[in-house]
């Protein structure tokens, strides 16, 4: 009796310090996306980046891309209501805002006419239209877009 | 003078009248003079104070029509919340800030009481089919005061053109020539715009 116990014992302290030393193991380096932070440790949120904003223009990367938006867009609302973004873009008031036109692809419909008002696939402008932020690209490279 | 031969109440009308008239022999003249100024005193700051209480955010929206309309709309926009934590709330842009104008808006505000009676806009189906209108209604009172609500906080004369976006610097500047105010470009600033609202 006394022998089971002290080897019950004995076993039990080796599996426990056995499972303590592969804990601390684990507490060190691991290198991932988290960077080499310990698995108890949180990582600190990224900086929030700045809109680029106030620009002339962007240039486009290819031929067919939406074009970037260069000013705030925050808070514009787009609803069955209203579209803040048509208001002066639109083919009533660009001239007036000095804003660019919307695209005449937008206006036409599925049958490939042209329509007085913007076609309804493309009434959601901030699906394909965004402003950018001040971020770095991942990799550094000479990529040079379509002028 | 023959009293018995009018009716009883006016008997007890002129009755009072005279006691009105008369001179008061128990109080001083003093006396009633202090009398009269802390009546005035409490009289009138209870009429200004009891209308300040309806010149605050929360009892705008103790209506559900401007609470579960316009507030939640109000609620996604620069007023309401930004970097600087200044905000407009109801009254500051819907109730002129000077006594005399403001006096006349709580007069005027006995149409919104009628309306709330009538449950007008009490439905949002009912409230869209009217927001065109009160928009309107709105802008115009706007335009025709030049936006004084708005000029509570700004003012163009002190605007820092240069710390502006280039678009709203070139037509600040324009507007500013042209005479325009403030409601004549931002609208739809704090509450969704109407349906037809705008021309696009």
């Amino acid at each position: 009796m006394k022998r089971m116990i002290l080897s019950m014992t004995i076993g039990m302290a080796l599996v426990l310090s056995g499972v303590m030393s592969l804990s601390t193991a684990g507490a060190e380096e691991i290198s991932s996306l988290r960077g080499s932070l310990a698995l108890s440790e949180a990582k600190s949120p990224p900086p929030v980046y700045k809109l680029k904003l106030d620009l002339e223009k962007f240039e486009r990367n290819f031929k067919t891309q939406p074009p970037l938006i260069p000013h705030k867009v925050a808070k514009y609302r787009i609803n069955l209501k209203t579209n803040r973004c048509i208001n002066c873009h639109g083919k009533a008031k660009y001239k007036e805002e000095e804003a660019p036109m919307i695209g005449k692809s937008h206006y036409m419909g599925a049958d490939g006419k042209e329509m007085a008002k913007i076609d309804m696939s493309r009434y959601f402008c901030s699906q394909c239209h965004v402003p950018q932020v001040d971020a770095k690209p991942l990799v550094s490279n000479t990529f040079m877009g379509v002028k | 003078m023959s009293d018995e031969t009018r009716e009883p109440s006016q008997a007890e009308a002129r009755g009072l009248w005279q006691k009105l008239w008369r001179p008061c022999s128990r109080y001083s003249l003093g006396t009633l003079l202090a009398g009269g100024v802390v009546l005035g005193v409490v009289g009138w700051g209870g009429f200004n104070w009891s209308m300040e209480l309806t010149n605050t955010e929360e009892f705008c929206i103790s209506c559900h029509e401007m609470r579960d309309f316009v507030y939640k709309e109000y609620k996604e926009t620069i007023h309401y919340n930004n970097r600087t934590g200044v905000r407009a709330t109801c009254p500051d842009c819907h109730v002129p800030k000077e006594w005399v104008y403001k006096v006349k808006r709580k007069i005027e505000a006995s149409n919104e009481l009628l309306h709330k009676a009538l449950g007008s806009i009490d439905t949002k189906e009912k409230f869209e089919a009217k927001r065109l209108q009160l928009s309107k209604k709105v802008w115009a009172e706007m335009k025709a005061t030049d936006s004084r609500e708005c000029r509570n906080c700004h003012s163009y004369e002190f605007m820092d053109l240069t710390k502006q976006e280039r678009r709203s610097k070139k037509r600040h500047a324009k507007g500013q020539k042209k005479g325009q105010t403030c409601i004549d470009c931002h609208k739809g600033i704090a509450h969704e715009l109407a349906e037809g609202a705008d021309e696009s």
